[in-house]
């Protein structure tokens, strides 16, 4: 299972812009790779990412085979009222990995 | 073995051997993304619309020296209010196995159209960054990228 990390501001004002950072560990197998012996690597990567601010979706990302392993987001929102940011990873195999951020708005 | 052995002279044999050796050198190349194949992905994305050039700054290292990890940054010039906001931005490349490397889907709550990641190129190539705005148009910016060390290519 990956382990996620979320940078966002403790604390920002309303109506500000702010940045936030994510990163996932995760090996990210494009699947067009061999091993010494010939056999195929099976592909093995996160297909999808979704960040949503007090239950609404604000930023989706398809992801494919050429983004690098553990895969690095970043992305900006609108600072509107006090509250969490839910993150989503979804990937092949089953995988899938959330994480939550505190946002606190003046 | 006779010299005057019928088909099998030296000419012979040394073409055979190229000719089996260029067999071998077709067979191992792995399906690659070519231009076409980049111009269909977009097509896809794009469907019958014109796309403009301009509004999108693609960030990309112009010399790469590993292609594993390549920083990758799009801007689009857009106002992100309700009504003209950035809808998706998408990137392709043209030598990769596969011409997709990231779409994101953001709305005009986004408050600023800047994404960032980290991507793998498998050769010397060139990127391009598709930003689709809410009134229906796409705008389109081109990177050039000279990698040093190729990623996917390395087995295990």
């Amino acid at each position: 299972m990956g382990r996620p990390l979320i940078n966002v501001p403790a604390k920002v004002k309303r109506g500000q812009v702010f940045e936030i950072k994510t990163l996932i560990s995760h090996i990210m197998e494009t699947g067009f790779r061999y091993t010494t012996t010939g056999a195929q690597i099976p592909r093995d990567i996160v297909t999808a990412f979704s960040c949503s601010y007090n239950g609404e979706e604000i930023f989706r990302a398809d992801l494919y085979p050429a983004i690098s392993a553990n895969p690095f987001l970043t992305f900006f929102t609108v600072a509107t009222e006090s509250g969490t940011l839910d993150f989503k990873w979804v990937g092949d195999n089953g995988f899938s990995e959330t994480a939550t951020a505190k946002i606190v708005v003046e | 073995m006779s010299k005057n052995e019928p088909g099998a002279t030296r000419r012979a044999v040394l073409l055979g051997g190229l000719a089996g050796s260029l067999a071998a050198t077709i067979r191992l190349e792995p399906a690659q993304a070519t231009p076409e194949r980049m111009r269909a992905a977009i097509r896809n994305v794009v469907g019958e619309a014109s796309i403009r050039k301009g509004r999108i700054e693609l960030d990309v290292p112009p010399l790469v020296e590993n292609g594993n990890t390549v920083a990758l940054g799009v801007t689009v010039d857009s106002p992100m209010t309700a009504t003209d906001y950035v809808k998706a931005i998408h990137v392709f490349n043209e030598k990769n196995p596969q011409p997709n490397v990231i779409s994101v889907h953001l709305g005009p709550r986004a408050g600023r159209a800047k994404i960032s990641t980290r991507f793998r190129l498998a050769d010397s190539q060139i990127v391009t960054a598709i930003a689709e705005m809410s009134n229906g148009t796409f705008w389109s910016a081109t990177a050039d990228v000279i990698v040093t060390l190729a990623a996917c290519v390395e087995g295990i």
